[in-house]
């Protein structure tokens, strides 16, 4: 969003406030709102006039007073955390209320697809987490405040650069070709998935701040109305509304410095040196002594820094004439611990929902505006730390900018291509500046109408719009040895999305009490337009002139698909015991053919609620309720758009034939498969949900079994039959299996002190059952994971019986001192040549934990929370390629550093293969610890302060020998993450 | 009254709204990719799709955006785009690893089994080997469906452009026979299609050793007087003398082939070649001799000498699977003898002592042919120590055939980065077809004589020694193995060795053995089943037609 844009939001919500003028009332209803428990008075409790837009809230003691018409005759108390009461006025002017706290929260309302559902009604997994819940402390992308709170739900982070992005499973991957990223859904509409240039994370762009709740929908019955994107679980965010009300304000500031945790642990220089000397001396070759420098410098204590963070978030929601709003900006100031790196975010939203025609007419209107400034730190300079020779000073004489240079005779950078394959790391953040903006907005509008002749039925109307802009100027300079043969390179990419939703939905309500039961049923028409605008641009030199071999020979490419859907729903309550949920979605999708683009999605779930059934009047018991859910769902994401089609693509300049004087560019035919289709899942799931001692041990149990068949896998087709020995197509089936436990309890809770525990459990277990379009029990499976370091060299395999991306090694033979042997493997099937490889260790986890506690007394609370990943296990491909003797002594005639590990294996020699390499990264990560002090009211004008500490990435606990064991890589491959920041930070929160 | 017009209004936008339907709305179509009718519309089109099929054997794909070929291959299934799935580097491997002639210092998956003549059917450079000529007949058979005279009439396509395109067509099946040929030497057999067999919908079938010669000697005589004549064709596209040239080595080969020997065929079909008009490059220009100047930057001069050439070209058909891969992986810090430019090169791979032994001069003062001393390397340094030792740069003889410099001193094509080469690789040179002459009518061919032979011989060495003929040789000593070690010394790196050993009985038995010679440094004979390569697991597993060849199973 350009700032003229901002400045137009900012109006709007200016002239929205200062319009706020009051109405004439009737009557004057005062009041106090108690604890039933203690009697103590209550604040913050929501007093509204039942039919009508007028609310107020309690004070500080608890005392309230509203003005309303005088038809109004009942008044409806309500907050989180407590049953709502409904009060009849009957004349009374005063009124005295007891509140009952909800300890089950059975009544929440969850967002779920399409609708929102009372918590205690869910027959679906189904997860909500609300803005109490939230990970703590400094955090830049919405999707980190899930980190360790939902069962089955895993998100890491790609690492710690400032606003990157993170992998999100929900209950495994389902798909192996296909992305297994979840459907995310920002307030009624599904977002784009995929990223888009210049941002590292399109995520970051909402601001955590303005999250309401979260809510992870996992299995099929609670999924299968988004069908055919729906395999992979859905995220529905949900920003925070207006409530109606006097005008509130809320100010947040946070203020967090973060620092390097641990580095890599390499050689020094003194260690390299002895290590080249006495190569030199066992050799007698002087090549590559002579290349020695003298001093003992740390890469790494040079590339970091210490990172400052500010976030600033002000907030005003309330209603003015009548019409509730809530309007908020945000400011985010993120540096990155690798020097250079910065993330930056502006954001603005705005929500106003007035009601029309007797309240039958609610309008939503919802606006997210933001702009996120990226600078990209080059990552490469991680790395390039972490084996860059210590013996060498920082700076030397030379025409690169006076940093050291590996150079040859001649004084030309040492490298393939005409770059350097070892740039200094320092030169490589100070010579590039990389920046990216990214506009992004959300809009929808909503509309719904409860028809005045028909009240039981009501239509919503939901227009959606999400666009985003992502450009940026990749400015390499000409001292950046890396591109000194060009004098620089400077380029600019561009490029534009556009998501359009037309939804249009009926929705029909209805209590039969003749037949004790309750229905409710939407009908809805669905369409989504994704289109996506490329430029193509060719770079330029420092003095402007264009880099031939960068002009793209296409100058823009616009992708798009559509979708077009019918989707329906059936709630049925028997009795208030016996609830059952039937849904189907028919989706059409432009990216199948049209004689296979239909697919419909069913799905059907049961709930009982025991406890009502058996234990309606226990006291033990506060809930029992059993879940069984079944439902299809599809994935096509990841299918490119045409696949069905037969196409020719034309070749890039550097691809042409010369016939006589003239170039021809290619024209290739593309493989295409006309019968590709989506993904089919069918998930069956069998949930308990239980609560004992009003609440103070509540939790749930769910087991589930993921089938995925027409499994989109890149297989090998017969040479000859297609335009390539390998296609995307619908073949194979895998298997899901997992258990979830989630447990909260509550150990002490009392009028000073009460202290939350809680934690999530997840076993999940992925198998490859079929890969084949024709059974063969001896296909050995893809390769994949591709390694740095030789070419072409995988380190996993996808195999039908294992689980996706298990790696294929070789078995190291040890010493009797537990030293690897450099070369020497077991001869696995004693045929006299040790060079089998097997199939051993996978990188996904067996289990995951979640732990969360929090302890308030009086105004202190007090937090920690842990999660924990278990059964995963890393390629240390930075050790494999590093830790040996001939990467010290690199080929190209420099010297590089070396891992501390080759201390322990001394190998001469990259044993890429060698299981040695496969570690355990199973871990158990202290997220935070996070103290809160409330202030309670600070000025006469009623301000409430609370004061905010928190540390996050506290420690990690690990066998793993590389630098961290949370690793988003798929295929498990370690090559030195971006180290993720010990993050310190204040926060000050104000409400007025 | 509003609210009955509001709610009469909504009704109907939802019902319109539930009711549309958006069928025709989902067809959507790719910006810049083409589907066929596209694609074809026109003769430009044409010329674009025959331009891919002759740049299949220069590039493993259609080049990338900026100044990397990679990123955007035809052929994936996890493979390498240079090393794996091009044409020129991965035939290289078939044909020079497993011999005396080179070695690969690197740990790349398997590479190593090559030289060790203990490859499997898992791997994964095979699996490249195999998929790239079939790509490329597929690609063919394509393009001859879509030239047909009712087709070409069907897309108002008349008059010069139709023509060129009819002639074309024959061309694209002189290629397609090539491509078999690649398949009929190194597989021994191979999966079958033609125009026939429609994509995306037939199984294909597999054709027998004897039955595929025959399609090929078939096809090429088919085609023979529809092909431009001989020496006429323009710069990068094939006539008469390729379609000779690939006779004139598929009748050497016959008897490995079919079991029937066809060396009267051969001298005829070698004899048509050097008839044709070709002549050898004598002139040297600066250091550089005839010979030299084969396979420089400037190559594309010499089409009086090479016969047929794949194009690679620095600035517009890069690769680091063809030319550019023989500059860099035979050059380390002596890069500067090579190529200008920063890069570096990229020491992997070296002939083994015994390609040394077949010159008695390794200098190049004498047999200008011996490119081997280095500014850096020595010749003396010839024992390989280890096949497991990542670095074996330090040994072995050091080849410096290919230069992407050119003889006239000119700058090569890219002159801002200089990455890529511009040498042409000579797919069929004059010399071979000396060779072969001599070869086939030592071993029996009557429709040439010995004299003819010797004289053909001494032209080659001639002009490997400069000029002089103090490298000719007599009648007596030319011999069978003199004609062996002569296109070993005339051709080495041209992807002729193993193909040539397997003739002479010497690859995989005790007959000739050199260091590393299946994977021990004395070297030692290995099983006959390595004279040919097996049919590779995922193809076997893809295709139930197709059957493994023996002792692979």
């Amino acid at each position: 969003m350009s700032p003229r844009n901002l400045l137009k939001v900012g109006v709007l919500c200016a002239t929205l406030l200062i319009s706020f003028l009051a109405f004439a009332q009737n009557k004057v209803i005062t009041g106090k709102v108690n604890d039933a428990k203690d009697g103590s008075g209550l604040s913050g409790i929501t007093v509204a006039a039942k039919g009508t837009t007028i609310a107020t809230q309690t004070g500080n003691d608890g005392t309230f007073s509203i003005s309303v018409p005088n038809d109004v005759k009942v008044l409806v108390f309500s907050s989180i955390g407590f049953l709502t009461q409904e009060v009849s006025l009957e004349g009374k002017t005063s009124l005295s209320i007891a509140l009952v706290v909800n300890n089950t929260s059975l009544g929440e309302v969850v967002v779920v697809a399409y609708g929102t559902r009372r918590k205690g009604d869910l027959t679906g997994a189904v997860t909500s987490v609300t803005a109490k819940d939230f990970q703590k402390g400094s955090i830049n992308s919405s999707e980190q405040l899930l980190v360790g709170k939902v069962a089955g739900l895993q998100v890491t982070s790609g690492g710690g650069s400032a606003g990157g992005g993170s992998t999100i499973r929900i209950r495994g991957g389902a798909s192996l070709n296909a992305s297994n990223d979840p459907l995310i859904v920002i307030d009624g509409v599904p977002v784009e998935g995929n990223g888009i240039p210049g941002s590292a994370n399109l995520l970051n762009t909402i601001n955590p701040n303005d999250i309401e709740s979260i809510s992870v929908l996992k299995d099929a019955s609670a999924t299968a109305l988004y069908g055919s994107r729906a395999s992979n679980g859905v995220l529905i965010i949900t920003t925070k509304k207006g409530a109606a009300g006097k005008v509130k304000f809320t100010y947040n500031t946070q203020l967090s410095l973060g620092a390097i945790t641990d580095k890599v642990d390499v050689l020094n220089g003194d260690q390299i040196r002895k290590i080249i000397n006495d190569y030199s001396a066992e050799t007698g070759s002087t090549v590559y002594k002579n290349l020695l420098g003298t001093a003992n410098t740390d890469w790494q204590d040079e590339i970091y820094r210490k990172a400052f963070g500010f976030d600033n978030s002000i907030s005003a929601s309330g209603a003015v004439k009548n019409v509730p709003f809530r309007a908020s900006l945000g400011y985010l100031t993120q540096d990155g611990i690798l020097k250079t790196d910065h993330f930056n975010r502006l954001s603005a939203t705005l929500n106003v929902s007035p009601k029309f025609l007797d309240n039958h007419l609610s309008v939503n209107l919802s606006l997210k505006a933001s702009q996120t400034k990226n600078t990209f730190a080059d990552g490469g300079a991680v790395g390039a730390a972490a084996s860059f020779d210590p013996t060498q000073d920082i700076r030397s004489n030379n025409k690169y900018g006076g940093y050291f240079e590996w150079l040859d005779a001649a004084g030309k950078p040492i490298g393939t291509n005409g770059g350097s394959s070892q740039p200094n790391p320092i030169s490589l953040l100070e010579f590039r500046d990389n920046r990216s903006t990214v506009n992004r907005i959300i809009g929808n509008i909503q509309v719904d109408y409860k028809l005045h002749f028909f009240p039981d039925l009501h239509v919503l109307l939901n227009l959606g719009l999400d666009k985003t802009k992502g450009s940026g100027n990749d400015k390499i300079d000409s001292l950046l040895v890396t591109n000194a043969n060009t004098g620089g390179r400077y380029s600019y990419y561009q490029q534009k999305k556009t998501n359009m939703l037309f939804d249009a939905q009926l929705f029909y309500t209805k209590d039969i009490k003749s037949i004790n039961s309750k229905v409710d049923v939407l009908v809805g028409h669905s369409y989504q337009d994704f289109y996506t605008n490329v430029f193509n641009y060719g770079s330029v030199n420092q003095k402007g002139d264009t880099i031939s071999t960068s002009i793209p020979t296409l100058r823009t490419d616009k992708p798009q698909n559509r979708l077009e859907s019918y989707l329906g729903r059936v709630n049925f309550t028997y009795n208030n015991k016996y609830l059952l949920t039937a849904s189907v979605r028919r989706d059409a999708s432009s990216r199948f053919s049209p004689d296979n683009r239909i697919g419909y999605y069913p799905a059907v779930a049961l709930a009982w609620k025991i406890k009502d059934e058996f234990f309606a009047a226990s006291n033990l018991v506060s809930e029992l309720k059993l879940r069984l859910g079944w439902g299809q769902t599809g994935n096509q994401d990841g299918i490119d758009n045409y696949a069905y089609l037969p196409r020719y693509s034309p070749s890039y300049d550097n691809a042409q034939y010369q016939f006589g004087n003239a170039y021809y560019h290619f024209y290739r035919p593309a493989p295409y498969d006309v019968n590709i289709k989506w993904e089919t899942t069918t998930t069956s799931n069998i949930g308990l949900d239980f609560a004992f001692l009003n609440g103070r041990i509540s939790g749930s149990v769910d087991g589930y079994f993921k089938k995925t068949k027409n499994l989109l896998a890149v297989v090998d087709v017969a040479p000859g039959s297609n335009f390539n020995i390998s296609l995307l197509t619908n073949v194979g089936n895998l298997e899901n299996k997992g258990l979830e436990f989630v447990l909260n309890t509550v150990p002490v809770k009392n009028q000073v002190l009460s202290w939350d525990f809680g934690f999530n459990v997840t076993y999940n277990e992925t198998k490859v059952t079929n890969l084949t379009k024709r059974d063969d029990p001896n296909f050995p499976g893809f390769d994949v994971g591709r390694i740095a370091g030789g070419t072409g060299n995988y380190i996993g395999k996808i195999a039908v019986g294992y689980a996706p991306y298990v790696f294929y090694v070789k078995k190291q033979v040890y010493d009797s001192e537990g030293k690897p042997i450099d070369g020497l493997y077991e001869d696995i099937d004693r045929n006299g040549v040790a060079d089998d490889k097997y199939l051993y260790k996978k990188p996904a986890p067996d289990v995951l934990l979640g732990i969360n506690s929090q302890v308030i007394y009086k105004k202190w609370n007090f937090g920690v929370a842990f999660h924990g990943s278990f059964g995963n296990y890393l390629y240390n491909n930075y050790h494999a390629g590093n830790a040996v003797l001939n990467a010290i002594k690199d080929p190209g005639l420099f010297i590089r550093n070396a891992p501390a590990s080759y201390l322990e294996t001394g190998f001469n020699n990259q044993q890429y293969f060698s299981d040695y390499y496969i570690e355990n990264a199973s871990f158990l990560r202290w997220d935070n610890i996070n103290i809160g002090y409330n202030l309670g009211t600070i000025t006469k004008q009623n301000i409430r302060a609370r004061l905010t500490a928190s540390i996050q990435n506290v420690a990690v606990f690990t066998k793993y020998k590389g630098l961290d064991p949370e690793n988003s890589s798929v295929n498990g491959i370690d090559n030195n993450i971006y180290p993720r920041p010990r993050i310190y930070s204040l926060g000050i929160n104000l409400d007025f | 009254m509003i609210n009955k017009l509001i709610n009469r209004f909504l009704l109907l936008a939802v019902v319109a709204f539930l009711v549309q339907s958006c069928a025709k709305k989902l067809d959507l179509f790719p910006q810049n990719d083409l589907t066929p009718d596209k694609a074809y519309a026109n003769a430009s089109g044409y010329k674009s799709v025959l331009a891919k099929i002759y740049g299949s054997l220069a590039s493993g794909g259609n080049g990338g955006n900026g100044s990397d070929p990679g990123g955007n291959p035809d052929i994936s299934g996890g493979l390498d785009e240079g090393s794996q799935i091009a044409f020129i580097r991965p035939f290289f491997n078939c044909q020079e690893l497993p011999t005396d002639e080179a070695m690969c210092g690197w740990n790349d998956q398997t590479i190593k089994d090559y030289h060790s003549l203990k490859w499997t059917p898992a791997d994964p450079f095979l699996k490249g080997m195999y998929a790239r000529p079939i790509w490329n007949i597929t690609l063919i058979n394509e393009y001859l469906r879509e030239s047909t005279d009712e087709k070409l009439a069907g897309r108002g396509i008349t008059g010069t452009d139709a023509d060129d395109i009819k002639k074309s067509r024959a061309e694209v099946r002189f290629l397609r026979a090539f491509n078999y040929w690649i398949m009929l030497d190194l597989f021994g057999k191979s999966t079958f299609i033609t125009e026939d067999n429609l994509v995306g919908t037939d199984l294909p079938t597999e054709i027998s050793r004897t039955n595929l010669f025959t399609y090929i000697e078939t096809e090429l005589k088919a085609i023979e007087n529809e092909m431009p004549a001989v020496k006429t064709a323009v710069y990068g596209r094939v006539d008469q003398g390729a379609l000779w040239a690939l006779l004139a080595r598929l009748y050497l080969n016959a008897q490995v082939y079919t079991g029937t020997a066809k060396w009267n065929e051969a001298v005829t079909y070698a004899k048509k070649v050097i008839d044709g008009g070709y002549q050898l490059i004598q002139t040297p220009v600066g250091a550089y001799s005839g010979y030299a100047q084969v396979f420089m930057a400037d190559n594309d001069k010499h089409r009086n000498e090479i016969i047929f050439t794949v194009e690679c070209d620095g600035l517009t058909l890069k690769s680091y699977g063809n030319t550019t891969f023989f500059v860099n992986a035979a050059s380390g810090a002596d890069k500067a003898d090579f190529f200008q430019g920063g890069a570096s090169g990229w020491t992997g791979y070296v002939a083994t002592k015994g390609l040394a032994d077949r010159f008695t001069d390794l200098t190049g003062n004498t047999d200008k042919r011996a490119m081997f001393t280095t500014s850096l390397y020595g010749t003396s340094n010839l024992t390989i120590p280890s096949l497991e030792q990542d670095i074996l740069f330090g040994g072995g003889l050091h080849i410096r055939k290919y230069v992407n410099k050119r003889s006239d001193g000119l700058d090569v094509r890219d002159v801002s980065q200089r990455t890529f080469a511009d040498i042409d690789f000579p797919v069929f040179r004059l010399s071979e077809m000396y060779l072969i002459y001599a070869e086939a009518v030592l071993r029996g061919g009557t429709t040439g004589n010995a004299a003819t032979a010797l004289t053909y011989v001494n032209l080659v060495r001639t002009r490997a020694y400069g000029g002089s003929a103090s490298g000719n040789i007599t009648a007596g000593e030319l011999t069978l193995q003199f004609i062996l070690d002569e296109r070993a010394r005339e051709l080495y790196w041209e992807g002729h060795r193993r193909t040539d050993l397997i003739r002479y009985g010497q690859l995989t038995t005790n007959a000739y053995i050199w260091p590393w010679k299946g994977g021990v440094s004395s070297g030692t004979a290995v099983d006959s089943k390595y004279n040919l390569f097996p049919i590779p697991a995922s193809v076997l597993s893809s295709n139930p037609n197709l059957t493994q060849n023996a002792g692979y199973n």
